[in-house]
């Protein structure tokens, strides 16, 4: 963990009572800076020793690095943890797609549109991939450059610029230089001459090395000439090898506090798999161990989709059970003589319910009560799902309005608020119990429409 | 500052669940270190296992590309048994949907049969899930037990409204039992306590309840990062059992596995490939395709 209030007000001058950081005394400073509420310039008499040792005690274990500008721009790093229970996940992992200068213009384009416009809506959320990463593979430095301004035309998407030419690499990099690319491979080898370079115009890299081990005399390096925008690349050879690397390097630098290891890294499932099926679940390993950036040979809408959503379920919150909206959706194209099911707002409840609504080929209308994302067992035993709530839930909506019939389905594991239910909507609705479990609904449900459009008709 | 590798070693160790007889017979868990942390130290004497579904009963609602592999056995549960092996399944896993209430509610003799005529035809061991009605499975799981007798079926689920009729039998069979409780680690070792006080804890798999991508899929990784973790990590002796992540069924119902065939095995793939790395023993999977990816994938030497 980063330095705690009591630890920093050890290190503040402590004596003086001047104020002039805002605050009552040198302890109150020291407690906001803790939780990064101000910053350590507001006091003007630090000793140089004690504001070295606080500026590296309140950085974060893990940079944060951002690709591109703008809207579009990519935050990765600035993990807080190994495990996703612990605690959030903050910056999801960034999702490119490889062009190669030897492609085809058409493919080319092809490429670039798919990052711009396979977008998904999942839960009101809007999913898309992140990044192109544009490879220098064909010998032909004029070929390389031609591609960098062919993508730059086309889009305003983060970059990343591919290349072991490192004289070429800064090149291209000379065309986009506004766009903040990522330069891909900073080594060994190419680590001095580029230093001067990247000083004088400052952008993210990435840091390449044969193993975690090699990669840290180069992020040391970096840090003394004050290039912190750093991505790592342990050149990970095959799957196994890989996952063992991810989790070196992120056990580094949260559980070891191991700053030289503390930046996000970047991953190619697009080397460590041929394409295809295989590419596409090898790229999912990632998202779970730790990458910054995956970077895929190709996708298409059907191998793009479960890795977006396989990121937001990674990425979401574990302490908080997620949330739909409480209101009244329809599920296929319901009409006021379709049935009407209640349910809690867990989003694993909605899913699972509409998803077998949808199954059974009825079309219905689902009312979901604001149950603070409990399912609905769940929300009962804690007072959020009973005949109240979901009353409460008709009068703000305009179902009763939208059918021509009085039923409404509750969950069979529900059953015993039947008659509350009715108590409190006036005895108007009949509550009807519903099966036990999501999975019973496409066997139990075409009857029951059935039966209810017969009544209205009747009626 | 020096770097120094951040290897970890494990205080904890799963406990090897062996299940299936004679020849028969294959290892689940047995491990003393987190999935494919090969790198830390500790071993894993036993790889995660691969089954494959059958139905007891014609599916109605599976796409063309979830029933291709299977199409000429697919109203012939034994048959359909022998072509799971055929693909490499490490064991079989047969789903008694007909018998759920709010589907055939077919009688509980008529399971046991089946399951009988599955398990000594195949040469895997065989995994038997009921309907998850507590009240038929009640009726169900013990009459497949006493008609599979000795065969050292996986058996379940077995849960907290049924244990005490489903275990008792199905242990005096010599069954193991899968232990399923809904998605929380609380409730999983409360149900484990309670089969302790009369059940070797050896003859127990644990069931946390597997979502699809999508649909609950981060609740369960989660929890099999944690059972796990305090197995190995906390010695927790009530999570040190082998978990199964029965999860085909799950990803093949979404309307997500029934819009493409390449969209449904990296559905599949990706839960799979997810919640092995999140600690599964035993998968249950519906595509012989996830199994030979998944397999190829973590079993080799990770090319």
């Amino acid at each position: 963990m980063p330095l705690s209030g009591t630890q920093i007000a050890k290190l503040l001058p402590n004596k003086k009572g001047c104020r002039e950081c805002g605050f009552p005394t040198c302890f109150a400073f020291a407690m906001k800076l803790a939780s990064g509420g101000t910053t350590l310039d507001k006091c003007p008499y630090l000793t140089p020793e004690a504001k070295a040792q606080l500026e590296e005690g309140l950085a974060p274990l893990m940079k944060l690095v951002t690709v591109g500008t703008g809207v579009n721009k990519l935050e990765i790093g600035d993990e807080e943890v190994v495990y996703r229970h612990e605690k959030t996940y903050k910056h999801p992992t960034g999702i490119a797609i490889l062009i190669s200068d030897k492609e085809e213009e058409a493919k080319v384009e092809e490429k670039v549109r798919k990052v711009m416009e396979l977008q998904f809506t999942w839960i009101g959320l809007t999913l898309k991939a992140d990044l192109v990463a544009l490879q220098f593979e064909s010998g032909d430095r004029s070929r390389f450059l031609a591609l960098v301004k062919k993508v730059i035309a086309l889009a305003d998407l983060p970059l990343m610029l591919i290349c072991e030419d490192t004289d070429l690499l800064f090149e291209a990099y000379g065309i986009c230089a506004d766009r903040r690319p990522l330069l891909y491979p900073i080594t060994e080898k190419n680590i001095d001459a580029v230093i001067p370079k990247i000083k004088e115009r400052p952008t993210p890299i990435v840091v390449r090395a044969d193993g975690v081990a090699q990669l840290v005399p180069l992020t040391a390096k970096l840090k003394e000439e004050k290039i912190e925008e750093v991505v790592l690349d342990p050149g990970s050879k095959n799957i196994f090898d890989a996952i063992r690397d991810q989790t070196f390097i992120r056990r580094a630098a949260i559980k070891q506090e191991f700053r030289a290891l503390g930046y996000p890294t970047v991953v190619f499932p697009c080397f460590l798999a041929e394409g295809g099926i295989k590419e596409a679940v090898v790229a999912s390993a990632f998202i779970i161990k730790f990458a910054g950036i995956i970077v895929l040979s190709d996708f298409d809408r059907f191998s793009l989709f479960p890795l977006l959503v396989e990121r937001l379920n990674i990425y979401t919150d574990p302490r908080i059970p997620m949330a739909v909206e409480a209101k009244v959706y329809e599920v296929g194209t319901p009409d006021e003589y379709s049935p009407v099911l209640v349910t809690s707002n867990w989003a694993l409840t909605y899913f699972l319910v509409s998803t077998q609504i949808a199954n059974s080929k009825v079309s219905a209308w689902l009312a979901v009560t604001e149950s603070e994302g409990l399912g609905p067992l769940t929300a009962w035993a804690a007072g959020k799902f009973n005949g109240d709530v979901i009353a409460k839930l008709f009068k703000q909506t305009e179902i009763a309005n939208m059918v021509k019939h009085k039923k409404l389905v509750i969950p069979g594991k529900c059953a015993r608020i039947k008659g509350e239910t009715e108590e409190a909507l006036g005895f108007e609705w009949e509550a009807v119990v519903g099966p036990n479990e999501a999975g019973g609904i496409p066997a139990w449900l075409p009857g029951f429409a059935k039966q209810v459009k017969e009544g209205a008709a009747k009626a | 500052m020096e770097y120094k590798a951040p290897i970890e070693s494990y205080p904890g160790v799963v406990r090897e669940v062996t299940i299936g007889k004679g020849n028969k017979a294959i290892k689940l868990g047995g491990e003393n270190i987190l999935p494919l942390h090969f790198f830390d130290e500790g071993s894993r004497p036993n790889a995660p296992k691969f089954a494959l579904e059958l139905w007891d009963m014609k599916p109605e609602d599976w796409p063309e590309w979830g029933i291709e592999p299977f199409k000429d056995v697919i109203s012939d549960p034994v048959a359909w048994g022998k072509k799971c092996e055929s693909y490499g399944a490490d064991a079989v896993c047969l789903r008694l949907v007909s018998t759920d209430p709010s589907v055939k509610d077919s009688p509980p003799e008529q399971a046991a049969e089946i399951a009988k005529k599955v398990a000594e035809a195949i040469n895997v061991p065989l995994i038997v899930y009921g309907s998850a009605d507590a009240d038929k499975d009640a009726q169900v799981l013990p009459k497949v037990a006493s008609s599979c007798s000795g065969m050292n079926l996986l058996l379940g689920p077995v849960l907290k409204e049924n244990y005490e009729v489903v275990a008792k039998v199905a242990l005096d069979h010599g069954h193991t039992l899968i232990a399923q409780t809904p998605v929380d680690i609380n409730l999983l070792k409360e149900l484990n306590v309670r089969l302790s006080k009369f059940c070797p804890l050896d003859r127990v798999v644990i069931d946390p309840l597997s979502s699809a991508l999508g649909y609950g899929f981060e609740y369960t990784f989660s929890l099999m990062e944690r059972v796990k973790q305090a197995g190995v990590i906390f010695k927790d002796e009530m999570t040190q059992m082998p978990i199964i992540a029965d999860l085909g069924t799950e990803c093949w119902k979404t309307r997500e596995a029934k819009e493409s065939k390449e969209q449904a095995l990296i559905w599949e793939g990706v839960t799979a490939l997810s919640f092995l790395l999140a600690g599964a023993n035993v998968l249950v999977l519906r595509h012989p395709d996830t199994l030979n990816l998944i397999r190829e994938i973590t079993g080799g030497n990770g090319k």
